[in-house]
């Protein structure tokens, strides 16, 4: 046993470039960041909402606008990205076990794909 | 006939009575393709410097001593072949733990957090030897046989970014070793490692970035291991605030 082992630091703020692996987890952790301002976004919407038509629609204009647009555009890529990142890891935090086997894991990953589809369906027809 | 390759085999030395902070030493090493990166530092060892340290055992996967990061990825020596690699191979000691020399590391703080997880079958009834064997039904045993693969390489602690930045966390391996056990219907010992797994510095602290079982050469899966604590262990936290007349 030696009397000084080194110690190697880790670099606090730039560790995830050493790895590739490490920017994929950097990414999808930063990309909620855009789901949670989309959220932000709807919620000022409702506020506007409240506030009357004249308020409402000035909301809706700017959201038209070319930075508005921009920001729907980009918070859905991440949006999209954000959610396959997490629905591609679901079997390893929920195997399912019939019998002696799992369940293939692209079935429980496929499912997910499935319902999202649905549910994108059902809200766009509400939608419409 | 096997191709030879002249491999520049990079190696991180460092020598605690003489050096200060480790340094990079290249060595010219003749290898035959089929060689593992191992081979080439039995060949520095025996040939061109015997002072060089790393630990070893099996040559086939199995102990679980010859973790190294391999050009950055923690690899096992003995199972990273020369032809996966080009002329020129890095060797340093595993990431994330101190060096103790040359490739060697201190693993102490493994062990002790391996032990802490009791990774070993505690019985929910004491059964005297004639009363015969604890059985399991082969849809038992495949719950959590793929956990019993790991061999203590470390290779997942090494690749984990949150056990080098807080390392009191507890790590991939010992709590996929205490899932192991958990698992296992001849075990009642939950509750004992629960105190220990879910706690802040447990499984709390995996933000599942996944890293561990892409570099598990067992296939292990321990991030996937965490995760499935995590949903034990916040059902738990239900059961116990929403519905206290339950028993867990
Ligand atoms: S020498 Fe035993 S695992 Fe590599």
């Amino acid at each position: 046993m030696s009397s000084k082992p080194y110690i190697r630091e880790i670099p606090k703020s730039s560790w995830f470039f050493r790895q590739p692996r490490y920017m994929r987890y950097m990414a999808r952790e930063v990309t909620s960041f855009f789901i949670g301002a989309f959220t932000l976004l709807l919620v000022v919407g409702l506020k506007r909402l409240a506030q009357g038509p004249d308020a409402f629609q000035s909301f809706l204009d700017a959201l038209r606008g070319p930075l508005g647009v921009l920001f729907c555009l980009v918070a859905l890529v991440a949006a999209i990205y954000h959610s396959t990142s997490w629905f591609n890891v679901t079997p390893q935090a929920m195997p399912i076990q019939r019998g002696e086997e799992f369940v293939p894991g692209k079935l429980i990953v496929g499912a997910h794909y499935a319902i999202w589809a649905v549910v994108s369906l059902i809200v766009l027809i509400m939608g419409i | 006939m096997s191709e030879e390759r002249q491999i520049q085999l990079e190696v991180l030395r460092y020598n605690p009575e003489t050096d200060l902070e480790p340094r990079f030493q290249t060595y010219s090493v003749p290898c035959v393709n089929e060689w593992v990166v191992l081979d080439a530092l039995n060949y520095v060892k025996e040939n061109l410097d015997p002072t060089l340290s790393y630990r070893w055992s099996c040559h086939m996967a199995v102990c679980g001593s010859c973790g190294y990061m391999i050009n950055g990825e923690p690899k096992l020596g003995c199972k990273a072949f020369i032809h996966e690699y080009g002329d020129h191979i890095r060797v340093e000691p595993l990431a994330h733990f101190p060096i103790e020399r040359d490739l060697v590391t201190v693993v102490e703080d493994f062990i002790t957090k391996f032990s802490s997880v009791k990774p070993y079958l505690i019985p929910k009834e004491d059964k005297p030897i004639s009363a015969g064997e604890f059985k399991q039904t082969p849809a038992q045993l495949m719950k959590f046989k793929q956990y019993t693969l790991c061999i203590n390489c470390m290779l997942c602690y090494a690749a984990c970014p949150q056990y080098g930045l807080v390392p009191e966390f507890l790590g991939p391996a010992a709590i996929s070793m205490a899932h192991r056990y958990n698992q296992d219907s001849r075990d009642g010992g939950r509750d004992q490692r629960q105190e220990v797994i879910a706690s802040h510095e447990g499984v709390w602290e995996c933000s599942f970035v996944g890293a561990c079982s892409e570099v598990c050469p067992k296939h292990v899966d321990p991030a996937g291991a965490l995760q499935q604590v995590k949903v034990a262990s916040t059902i738990d936290w239900y059961k116990e605030h929403l519905m206290p007349w339950s028993k867990k």
